[in-house]
């Protein structure tokens, strides 16, 4: 099977656009439902003739599902490791995916928008990604693509616990609907600290893309649904949303408070990451991630005029280490990436 | 800033660890941080916060429990206790009785409402609507509402005919 991962690399993914309902805070939603075959076993604790017919079978009907016309059939084996972290950047797959690839694979279609992990813990992971907070219509374009895959296959489900998933955490709906929050003002005036706290205590999962907790770098968050039996899809979604609804004005109004109070301050800080940024030769991941956060939230105050969303959100994918050698075609140290960033931040920032 | 473990390779890592209630900064190279984050998820993965959980019901988890294995596909319970993974759609049928308040205490219900799979749906919508007129029956005896009672009392009859029809 032949793998063409560069068409993905000329072009931005669907959910990177920075479009979509509160893109300037939410930059994505995604929605994933665990499903596995009747009675075969799970992946993880398949042997690997079993995990071969699991991959097969899915295979098989995929094809056929309407959002997966065009889909790319990937054999995770057939790629460098380069390649698959390529896809984890680009929040393809899940890390866990890109270790013991013999029979894991992956299916995507052109858009970016659905892709299945087939063998992760799960024999499958339908997962659907959109711009901006767009939950609602990721659940129903997932809900669709399992009902077209479960007239073709038939998923392991029990009347009283409903779909039955390798860890007893996704039991019932299999679902996971997560919303990814830029949270800059938040974090300057130091009330993300109470706000990760209260998430929590609503059934709510919260933890920092990059980095662990109130030092996430970016300030960019990852929140999620704890819960996924005896609450109906729509139920686990509504209550996502609501609560995202909350933390979404909490940072609309102190980023108002800031602009108006502080805007000095703000200012300047955009702008000196801007230079930086600008100049420097040698970048590192996390010190871009940073920038980027900054620079991002002056596009959305208007402060910062010649770039829009899109391309800050651009930068941020293909800073990362994966994407920088896929750019240059070719391994590179972590010193070499350092200068490779740089220059390429230099060049789109001309 | 060099490593804090080989002390050679610069330190991009950065990490706080809490050991018995002291907190300690580590500042570690790309290696020593990947075999540090292994040596870390061995002390405490999902498994383990899992197996917390069905500790706290070992009233409920005789002995046998432990030795059970599916038939199905072979895991027995020590294997789920140990990797927090059940290993076959069949698992939770052959471990019911120790997966039912496990369920309940990581997602407060043990009920599933959600989607219903095409697999035998019509039967699952039916079982699903018996069970909420049943509860509505209680409650019209309860408030001694008997006309209400005696017409919920026919649709539950007509439903079970139905669905044992079906059935046989």
């Amino acid at each position: 099977m032949k793998v063409n991962l560069d068409d993905f690399l000329k072009k931005d993914s669907e959910w990177l656009k920075g479009t979509g309902p509160n893109s300037d805070i939410v930059m994505s939603s995604r929605v994933r439902l665990a499903r596995n075959l009747d009675k075969l076993a799970f992946s993880h604790w398949a042997d690997k003739k079993q995990q071969e017919s699991i991959m097969n079978a899915v295979f098989d009907v995929a094809g056929s599902v309407n959002y997966l016309k065009d889909a790319q059939f990937i054999r995770l084996k057939d790629l460098n490791e380069v390649d698959r972290f390529f896809l984890v950047e680009r929040h393809l797959m899940s890390p866990e995916h890109a270790k013991d690839v013999e029979f894991k694979a992956l299916i995507v279609d052109p858009k970016e928008i659905v892709s299945i992990m087939v063998n992760e813990e799960d024999h499958l992971r339908i997962q659907v990604l959109q711009s901006g907070f767009n939950l609602m219509e990721a659940w129903r374009i997932a809900d669709s693509i399992d009902t077209e895959l479960s007239k073709k296959l038939s998923f392991a489900y029990s009347a009283k616990w409903g779909y039955l998933t390798a860890c007893p955490t996704n039991t019932g709906t299999g679902l996971r609907g997560s919303v990814m929050l830029h949270l800059p003002s938040l974090v300057f005036t130091a009330q993300i600290g109470k706000i990760l706290q209260a998430t929590a205590k609503l059934g709510l999962n919260i933890r920092g893309l990059y980095g662990e907790g109130t030092e996430a770098s970016g300030n960019l968050f990852q929140v999620s649904n704890q819960v996924s039996l005896g609450r109906t899809e729509e139920d686990i979604i509504d209550n996502i949303e609501r609560i995202i609804n909350q933390i979404i004005a909490r940072e609309e109004t102190t980023r108002r408070t800031i602009s108006t109070k502080n805007r000095e301050a703000l200012v300047d800080r955009v702008w000196r990451a801007y230079g930086t940024l600008k100049s420097a030769h040698i970048i590192t991941s996390n010190e871009t991630i940073a920038l980027l956060s900054a620079i991002r939230l002056g596009v959305d105050l208007g402060i910062v005029k010649n770039l829009d969303r899109r391309m800050v959100n651009e930068l941020l994918i293909l800073t990362q280490p994966s994407h920088l050698q896929k750019l240059e075609g070719k391994i590179l140290n972590s010193n070499e990436r350092d200068m490779k960033r740089a220059e390429l931040i230099r060049e789109r920032l001309k | 800033m060099n490593c804090d473990i080989c002390g050679k390779k610069e330190a991009t890592v950065h990490l706080t660890e809490i050991v018995n209630e002291q907190m300690t900064k580590l500042n570690l190279c790309e290696d020593c941080a990947r075999e540090k984050g292994a040596q870390m998820e061995e002390h405490f993965g999902l498994s383990e916060l899992l197996s917390g959980l069905t500790d706290m019901g070992t009233a409920i988890e005789p002995e046998v429990a432990i030795t059970t294995t599916c038939s199905n596909c072979g895991l027995t319970y020590q294997n789920f206790r140990k990797i927090g993974r059940l290993g076959c759609s069949e698992c939770y049928e052959t471990f019911k009785k120790e997966l039912a308040p496990l369920l309940k205490r990581i997602h407060g219900a043990d009920r599933h409402i959600g989607k219903v799979s095409l697999k035998g749906g019509k039967t699952i919508k039916d079982t699903r609507t018996l069970q909420d007129l049943k509860v509505q029956l209680e409650k019209a005896i309860q408030v001694e509402e008997f006309e209400e009672a005696a017409k919920l009392r026919d649709k539950i009859r007509d439903l079970e005919k139905k669905t044992k029809t079906r059935e046989g």
